[in-house]
């Protein structure tokens, strides 16, 4: 039975403040121009009035850099050159405020990091530490087309609490024990009413008249598509800036690199973007993906071809839209959805 | 569950010179603590990332035999950051290997089968893991005839020569040795081009015949049809594929080949399957 309990505005930043004794907690805040998450300083309250913030806060569970060991390249230690465990904070951890889109993206990411032969530590270690508060949307951007993408604006695939504003208060919908355990932790008890939800719902996902057309993407066959005459077409435009994988929600390649002061160093884990030549350099100087179309191409295939195929859970696209808002030049992921879901390969 | 990206720490144990023009190397590990050596139980046909503290990591595939005990071997061109530093570096170095890692050769369902092995340059390496695996008594009588197609640019770039010697002797298998040209007027094996020699050499293909195959790109472009034109079968076709690695256990997201992942997924695959995997180079 889901738990509805009842968030007096008046109430919230008091809330927040309990919170902050038992968890470590992230949330929308004004960065510079616009809303980025970031963890909450003492006493600082997350900034609920928000639109969409710039980046994702993917980072909470997967920060764009991360020390995975330690070593000493002393060889005067009796441990040198072997791999340290970096100490890790993985105390309860909560975001606040977060899109519905943003935690489908969450799941949609746990996928690749939660496998039946490996399981990330770091990335599920962080990620079972978070309580997922997330805040549905009553005003979508205009670059939004989260209803195409089997998510919406009040979707709670991810989340542990979803919060409704509600005027002068939240509707807050328990979802998981661990949302329950939250809103007890923020002393929110007051029973609540979710009758006004489903007519608000509707109202929200009315606002979202963008769609991403994805309908004949898994019944296409991959070499069709790949070898399809559109993509230098697609790419002509693209500078390989990699802004679309660093600001998307559900981007999850990274890095590996050995840094090194003195005779210490951090073996460190970095995002990464399939859009650099250099993702993909062999050793050898010869690149599979060397030039531009190939990883345009890779980008498109892996979110709408690729994962569609691999899992069976629709496209790794959650329509969050900033792909579409931060491209400088205008690359937009439904127009490539809708040409590769037409087309049709001459036989 | 242990941390998968943490290397077992490894004693480099020896290095010896394994071409003439000292560009290849074979590196023999000691794992540090002995009870690593058996969580790294592997098979012919996978790889494991050679990690060198503040240099990075390395895939390669295993050179020793999981028939081989007490060490573990690699044989490595040296090329970049990693292989560079390895290759400057000293017996009783201390660095980390990680694995085993990716799909080992199908040997147990190739038991009772005759087998063609054709491999190329330095690409010899999980070959020779293969050959020692077949060859090892206990496992000799569970394989049909063997027979090894192995090609490199002039003598002095051969691999493993002293084994390869000692294979020349047994007669249960057949060893059918290239290079690309020499003018050593004293070489007694044969001179061409590996899908050349195939043609020559390999046997007519039937149900029960199984290819294994493994080298560079040209190579493997150029014996496809002439195994085609052998009559083997796409599904008795089997390769070893590579590409830029990190993590080597399927996460970090750069090593796919369509929706199909090298590390993970391979990097051991049929050519029946790779018919649909795109070719990364159009």
């Amino acid at each position: 039975m889901m738990k509805i309990i009842n968030i007096d505005k008046q109430k919230w930043a008091g809330g927040v403040e309990s919170l902050s004794k038992s968890y470590r907690l992230f949330g929308p805040v004004k960065d510079v121009d616009c809303h980025n998450f970031k963890e909450l300083k003492q006493g600082e309250q997350p900034d609920l009035s928000y639109g969409n913030t710039k980046l994702s806060p993917k980072s909470v569970v997967f920060p764009p850099s991360e020390a995975m060991f330690t070593y000493s390249l002393d060889e005067s230690n009796p441990e040198h050159h072997i791999l340290k465990d970096v100490p890790k904070d993985y105390s309860p951890r909560a975001v606040l405020g977060m899109r519905p889109c943003d935690a489908k993206a969450v799941s949609l990411v746990r996928m690749n990091f939660d496998t039946p032969e490996y399981r990330d530590p770091y990335w599920m270690d962080a990620y079972e530490a978070t309580t997922f508060v997330g805040l549905a949307c009553e005003n979508p951007c205009a670059s939004c087309f989260c209803t195409s993408t089997g998510c919406g604006p009040y979707n709670e695939e991810g989340l542990d609490v979803l919060l409704v504003d509600n005027g002068n208060a939240y509707i807050a919908k328990a979802l998981t024990e661990k949302g329950e355990k939250l809103l007890a932790s923020g002393g929110f008890t007051d029973a609540g009413d979710a009758s006004a939800v489903d007519a608000k719902k509707a109202a929200a996902e009315a606002k979202i008249t963008a769609k991403i057309e994805t309908d004949k993407l898994s019944e296409k066959v991959i070499m069709d598509l790949y070898d399809a005459p559109f993509w230098h077409d697609v790419a002509f435009a693209c500078i390989n800036c990699c802004t679309c994988t660093y600001a998307c929600p559900t981007c999850w390649c990274f890095d590996i690199q050995d840094e090194n002061k003195g005779c210490e160093g951090v073996r460190m884990r970095n995002w990464d973007s399939c859009m650099t030549p250099l993702f993909t350099m062999h050793g050898s100087g010869h690149n599979p993906r060397d030039k531009k179309h190939q990883r345009v191409r890779q980008r498109f295939m892996h979110k709408l071809k690729y994962f569609v195929d691999k899992y069976q859970k629709g496209i790794m696209c959650v329509g969050c839209g900033r792909c579409v808002q931060q491209c400088p030049v205008n690359l937009d992921i439904r127009t490539v959805s809708k040409t590769m879901n037409d087309y049709v390969a001459k036989s | 569950m242990q941390n998968p990206y943490k290397a077992y720490p490894v004693r480099i144990d020896s290095i010896d010179v394994a071409t003439e023009d000292k560009s290849l190397r074979t590196f023999t590990f000691v794992f540090l603590n002995p009870e690593d050596e058996q969580k790294f139980a592997y098979e012919s046909g996978q790889f494991a990332e050679l990690s060198i503290p503040g240099k990075g990591e390395i895939p390669i595939g295993i050179a020793s035999s999981p028939t081989e005990k007490g060490f573990v071997r690699f044989t490595v061109f040296r090329t970049g950051l990693v292989t560079n530093h390895l290759h400057n570096m000293k017996v009783g170095d201390i660095m980390g290997v990680r694995g085993p890692l990716g799909h080992p050769y199908p040997l147990k369902d190739l038991e009772g089968k005759n087998i063609v092995i054709i491999g190329a340059g330095f690409a010899f390496t999980t070959l020779r893991s293969t050959i020692v695996y077949m060859l090892n008594p206990e496992n000799r009588s569970r394989f049909g005839k063997i027979d090894v197609i192995y090609g490199a640019r002039n003598p002095g770039m051969i691999l493993y020569k002293d084994e390869l010697t000692a294979w020349e002797q047994r007669d249960d298998i057949n060893m059918h040795i290239t290079v690309d040209g020499t003018d050593d007027p004293s070489w007694k094996y044969h001179t061409g081009f590996v899908p050349t020699i195939t043609e020559k050499v390999a046997p007519q293909a039937d149900d029960n015949t199984y290819a294994i195959m493994c080298g560079p790109p040209m190579m493997l472009k150029f014996t496809k049809p002439v195994l085609d034109k052998l009559g083997y079968k796409h599904e008795n076709i089997i390769l070893s594929l590579e590409n830029r690695m990190k993590c080597g256990i399927g996460i970090c997201g750069r090593c796919n080949i369509g929706k199909e992942l090298i590390c993970k997924d391979g990097p051991v695959f049929t050519l029946a399957q790779l018919k649909h995997m795109p070719e990364e180079d159009t």
